[in-house]
């Protein structure tokens, strides 16, 4: 008899922990690392506590433009000398900002960890923001929002942000700025908002790879050690108001050949204890095995688009859940009734026990691929150290998954994904 | 560092690549098919995509609902794709989950399918996935260029398909399509991972010997004439953003000059690797390069970006360039043929060399960072430019001399050679 599915099951461990190492610096700088000598690199990330939400409501855009601009001259660095200084042994710095923070990320080789990590300390420290090199990176980022204007995914995604949290919201106000935010923006906007909230004390350190991890602790106490500087006031956030009612705007594209869809709620923080159970919830609903029940029903038995799937990004304010898709314009009702019936669906009778094991075995096996890079490591350790789960979180993920329960995933659904309060933003080919 | 490969053939033809790597508990699959859009004809372009969809639908051992969640329910993730000289599928999970995904390719390779109902229900959600790609103008432009490009060779069409065959197009077609090029002998399956080599081997052969070979198999051979004269297509539609793009007839993964072009490429846009899974993830080191100096830090461009892929047969070497806004297409063009230009003439600099092997050296390391892209790698030179190639580049770049990359560039970067496209936005 031939073998058969089922003669191959596999049951998975308990995850035996990361076990990284983590110390505060005297001036408040927390550097966490973990040793991996798989390969001769190592991968560093620094990530500042200083993300878009601080942009001044007269210009937008500006931490932005400061991520773009911070590695172009250092106090004793030209943009050049500094391009070289990485580029010369192969290195390449991304930095990226978000709502909530500026991040340098940087993989090298093993024998120029020193002299990398005491150039991002310089970065980040002592950035100089040259007018010449302030003026190119408008000109980039100008032409990034026009893209952006022309791309039906951006303008739902944003379109729905600006939507859920208000336009004036930091959570709803564009990231990027406006072209005319952008063409304005003084270089001394950036540079106060360096000095206002760039500090050793909102500063996380991750270095994973191929130094040991009392190595990597020497290392960064020498590269930011002896930086002095007072921890900024925290910024006061307005409150997250969930919507009340459904609400619907649709951006004609009519020269575009495909719509993109984005349905979404305001949700919760990433502390919150319900977070596990929405987690798992999003899983099934629309992450597990290609888009869950909603790639399911709008991929594979309407065959309507080829994604169909849901984010949940918690943050340090209530973050939103995102149902996406693209779709023909002739079949935007239809996908959007169909997301609608699977919210009804999950807050009527909730999610299966088959379901609620295999997510949570999914979720607790990804683990091990998600750490397997150093780069894995690296943002794990951030995501744990920003939202205070403690520095043995792999190890507890299995019991705070464990204890997730059907009822509670369904009172969720019902509290969160009312489809008569959803928010829904069409950019495309569609005209409503 | 890496460790030794074990290669065997079993009698059917199956190429075999086994690697062991135990830094972590994984174990990561990849079967490879020596097929891709460039074996399509006429009338079927996009074939082999699609079939790579529907091989993802149930077979005879796997009924169809016990598609849905397969590797994941133990923690894996299973996906696939398909380019112009080849398809392949890729699981990784658990190393206790060897079997299991040796025994779901295994159903892949011999025993899918294809229900009528499934088949149609995929082509809107291919053609779904062709009229995304569109939305974006400098994808439009890419597939125009490449069109524009070849005109003999198969690499011409994109690896998506025409709409009018994905309209058309039967299950007869895509079922006959994979019973022909489904094989054992036409296929090469890599492990990575936590495994012992030899008990993964017989594992191996325990679920793959007993499928039967599918023959000889000889790709299709069209050579694409030499260029004789520039070529240009510009398209005008909608949209905020202009964009260029030029591509040069470049030489195959295992001719002598590819090395030196990657070289080149590093030189005018920065090392990526040679990873398609891995290296585009993360952005060149490019602020030190040619192009990005004479375009971005002058304010013409907003990005540039080189390709120089490894490939069976002669592809292209694409650069794009994104105008920044309110800067003439014709400007930016001018900047970077009078770059493309002075290296053809002049050549690269000792110091430019060392720095663009450096920098491809340390991409070699950093794409080695997990065992999917090291599985990744060993199976994709399998198929496309020969086992040798792989193992070979550190060596083969560090002897390239500036000479041999002045010689690319003289031979490559002609204006015989090259195809210019660009993307002149309409206002609305």
């Amino acid at each position: 008899m031939s073998p058969q599915l089922s003669d191959f099951v596999v049951v998975p461990g308990r995850p035996t922990g990361l076990k990284p190492s983590r110390l505060v610096l005297d001036n408040g700088v927390v550097v966490l690392a973990k040793e991996s000598r798989k390969t001769p690199a190592v991968t560093l990330q620094l990530t500042m506590k200083a993300g878009s939400v601080n942009d001044p409501a007269d210009a937008l855009g500006a931490a932005y433009l400061l991520g773009k601009t911070m590695d172009r001259g250092t106090s004793q660095r030209s943009a050049t000398e500094i391009a070289e200084g990485l580029e010369d042994r192969g290195a390449s710095l991304s930095i990226s900002v978000t709502r909530h923070l500026v991040t340098l990320s940087c993989t090298c080789l093993t024998e120029d960890f020193d002299r990398v990590l005491a150039l991002l300390a310089e970065i980040v420290a002592t950035p100089t923001f040259p007018e010449s090199e302030l003026a190119i990176q408008k000109g980039e980022v100008v032409t990034q929002i026009r893209q952006d204007a022309d791309s039906p995914a951006v303008r739902a995604a944003e379109g729905l942000m600006a939507l859920l949290y208000g336009a004036a919201h930091p959570y709803g106000r564009p990231s990027k700025g406006t072209v005319d935010s952008i063409e304005a923006l003084p270089r001394e906007v950036v540079d106060t908002l360096h000095r206002a909230h760039f500090s050793p004390g909102s500063l996380m350190v991750a270095i994973v790879g191929d130094v040991g991890a009392e190595q990597a602790m020497a290392s960064a106490a020498a590269a930011l050690g002896q930086w002095a500087k007072p921890l900024p006031a925290a910024v006061e956030l307005p409150p997250v108001v969930a919507a009340s009612s459904r609400r619907q705007v649709v951006l004609p594209m009519m020269n575009k050949s495909q719509a993109d869809i984005a349905y979404g709620f305001t949700t919760m923080t990433r502390r919150d204890p319900d977070y596990y159970a929405f987690w798992l919830m999003n899983v099934v609903l629309g992450n597990y095995a290609m888009g869950g029940r909603l790639g399911e029903n709008i991929r594979e038995r309407q065959g309507m688009a080829y994604y169909a799937s849901s984010t949940f990004d918690p943050n340090m304010l209530e973050g939103p859940f995102v149902v996406r898709a693209g779709v023909s314009g002739a079949n935007v009702e239809r996908t959007v009734r169909a997301i609608d019936d699977e919210l009804r669906q999950l807050s009527a009778h909730g999610i299966t026990d088959q379901e609620l094991m295999e997510s949570r075995q999914y979720m607790i096996g990804s683990m091990p691929r998600a750490l397997e890079t150093n780069a894995g490591i690296a943002q794990f350790l951030i995501t744990c150290e920003l939202f205070a789960l403690g520095i043995d979180y792999d190890t507890r993920l299995f019991d705070l998954l464990e204890a997730v329960t059907r009822e509670h995933v369904r009172e969720l659904a019902v509290r969160y994904l009312d489809p008569d309060r959803a928010t829904v933003v069409i950019a495309g080919p569609y005209e409503g | 560092m890496a460790s030794a490969v074990r290669a065997a053939t079993l009698d059917n033809g199956l190429r075999v690549l086994i690697q062991e790597e135990h830094t972590a508990p994984l174990a990561s699959v990849w079967c490879w098919y020596r097929v891709g859009s460039r074996d399509e004809r006429p009338g079927l372009t996009g074939v082999s995509h699609w079939v790579e969809h529907m091989n993802f639908k149930g077979t005879e051992n796997i009924p169809r609902e016990a598609i849905k969640g397969i590797i994941e329910q133990f923690g894996g993730t299973w996906n696939g794709y398909t380019w112009i000289d080849q398809t392949t599928y890729t699981l990784t999970a658990t190393r206790d989950a060897l079997d299991r995904m040796l025994f779901i390719e295994a159903e892949r390779m011999a025993r899918c399918v294809y229900d009528a109902d499934d088949c149609e229900s995929e082509r809107t959600v291919i053609i779904s996935e062709l009229q995304g790609g569109e939305n974006d103008p400098d994808q439009l432009l890419d597939q125009e260029l490449t069109a524009t490009a070849f005109k003999a060779h198969p690499y011409r069409h994109p690896t998506i398909g025409w709409l009018s065959d994905l309209q058309t197009m039967t299950r007869d077609d895509l079922y006959g399509y994979y019973r022909h090029h489904y094989v054992p002998d036409n296929a090469t399956l890599v492990i990575v991972g936590d495994v012992d080599a030899d008990v993964a081997l017989k594992k191996v052969a325990a679920q793959f010997g007993t499928i039967a070979s599918g023959g000889h198999h000889k790709r299709m051979r069209t050579v694409e004439p030499e260029q004789s004269g520039e070529r240009r297509v510009t398209l005008r539609k909608e949209g905020t953003t202009a964009y260029l793009k030029v591509g040069f007839h470049a030489p195959a993964v295992f001719h002598p000059h590819f090395v030196p072009a990657l070289l080149l490429d590093a030189v005018l846009t920065g090392a990526k690797g040679v990873n398609l899974w891995s290296s585009f993830r993360v952005p060149p080191p490019q602020r030190s390069a040619r192009l990005y100096r004479a375009l971005v830090e002058r304010g013409l461009a907003s990005s540039v970006f080189g390709a120089m892929l490894p490939t069976a047969e002669p592809f292209l070497y694409a650069v794009s360039v994104t105008a920044t806004d309110g800067t003439s297409l014709d400007r930016v063009e001018e900047a970077l043929l009078g770059e493309l230009d002075r290296v053809r003439r002049d050549g690269i600099t000792r110091d430019e060399l060392v720095r663009a092997q450096a920098q491809l050296q340390a991409r070699l390391v950093f794409d080695a960072d997990s065992i999917t892209n090291i599985a990744h790698q060993l199976g994709y030179f399998d198929v496309v430019g020969g086992a040798a190639v792989f193992p070979a580049l550190p060596q083969s770049i560090m002897s390239a001399t500036v000479e041999d990359v002045a010689a690319i560039a003289a031979r490559m970067l002609t204006t015989d050679n090259r195809t210019i496209g660009r993307f002149e936005p309409q206002a609305s």
